[in-house]
């Protein structure tokens, strides 16, 4: 690898660009491969280039063929939590450990807190705005707490506008039709509104906020890695 | 996976600009039950210092012991290990895994 390469490698990343490594086995030599963009030192047919790209968009790196290697580098996946509650507190740092960069979502000042979330980014905007915001992709998920359909729905409405991996509403199945209700009546379709996990989380059983948070965080990694029971 | 493989580029890069040389081994396919996926990587440099991870420890040591000729010659080269044997010296996976490594020399 050269030095050059290993420095645009970096920096794309640093900058939060996806980019593919792709090595050729046999001779060493080696290309970046951007959604939209090649640079390097190896050409690469544009079957190959299609697989790289592919393997990209999949965050799977691998061999194409017998002698190509590509090494997806993404950004890390992202979770927006809106309600800045207790089981929020303990999904933070565990999402924060599997990878995902967190971001809490609360505008009552009380709970969106740095003493409450260490470390983690916070916005006390109202929750469709500070989504629209965030402008959540395919590799983001989206998961609601507060119980509150004024902070729930708007943040489900927006959410719904997007292309989240994974969207998740805390409440009960009585809560969730309830609000299921409420988004019909702003227009929402079924085929739209069966996208939201409701109840949340894989069924283990949690009773603690610290367990509750492990089946969210089980849900929305099952659902990135196509594994929804 | 992207952030430990981050921190990997980014001190064999530290490295290279300490005036090291520095090689990088990268898992590219694996059978069975390895311990790390296809990407995981390790980089070496000349005085035997590691960062990252291609196993759960167990070949890292041939890993690193490769990658020195690597950084003499600056030849690339492909390893390959399977299933530990039941003689103490043979280095393998106790998982019963197999994995195939690129190594190669970052140019300075």
């Amino acid at each position: 690898m050269r030095r050059r390469l290993l420095d645009r490698l970096l920096a794309a990343r640093a900058a939060g660009q996806p980019v593919a490594l792709v090595t050729d086995l046999g001779t060493g030599q080696q290309a970046l491969v951007y959604p939209d963009a090649i640079e390097g030192e190896t050409g690469l047919w544009d079957e190959d280039l299609a697989l790289a790209r592919q393997m990209l968009a999949e965050d799977r790196s691998g061999l194409v063929g017998e002698s190509l290697f590509v090494q997806v580098n993404n950004p890390p996946l992202r979770l927006v939590v809106v309600g800045a509650v207790h089981i929020a507190q303990a999904l933070a740092p565990l999402a924060s450990l599997a990878g995902y960069a967190v971001t809490v979502i609360d505008p009552r000042g009380t709970f969106a807190t740095e003493a409450r979330f260490p470390g983690v980014a916070l916005s006390t905007d109202w929750p469709d705005e500070a989504l629209t915001a965030l402008q959540p992709d395919a590799r983001t998920a989206i998961v609601t707490l507060t119980h509150d359909p004024k902070l729930d729905d708007p943040a489900l409405e927006a959410a719904l506008g997007s292309a989240a991996f994974y969207i998740g509403a805390l409440g009960s199945k009585k809560t969730h039709a309830k609000r299921l209700e409420r988004l019909r009546s702003a227009g929402f379709q079924d085929n739209a509104l069966s996208r939201i996990h409701g109840p949340l989380g894989l069924a283990i059983g949690a009773k603690t906020q610290a367990e509750i948070a492990v089946s969210i965080l089980a849900q929305v990694i099952a659902a990135r890695r196509g594994s929804l029971p | 996976m992207t952030q430990d493989s981050e921190d990997v580029l980014l001190t064999a890069r530290q490295w290279l600009d300490d005036g090291k040389s520095v090689a990088l081994a990268t898992v590219i396919e694996t059978w069975g039950s390895s311990p790390r996926p296809a990407g995981s990587r390790l980089a070496i440099d000349q005085d035997g210092r590691l960062v990252g991870s291609v196993s759960g420890g167990c070949i890292e040591g041939a890993v690193a012991r490769r990658a020195s000729q690597v950084i003499a010659d600056g030849e690339p080269c492909l390893m390959e290990f399977g299933v530990a044997d039941e003689q103490a010296w043979s280095v393998g996976l106790a998982c019963g895994g197999r994995i195939r490594l690129f190594v190669e020399r970052i140019e300075p």
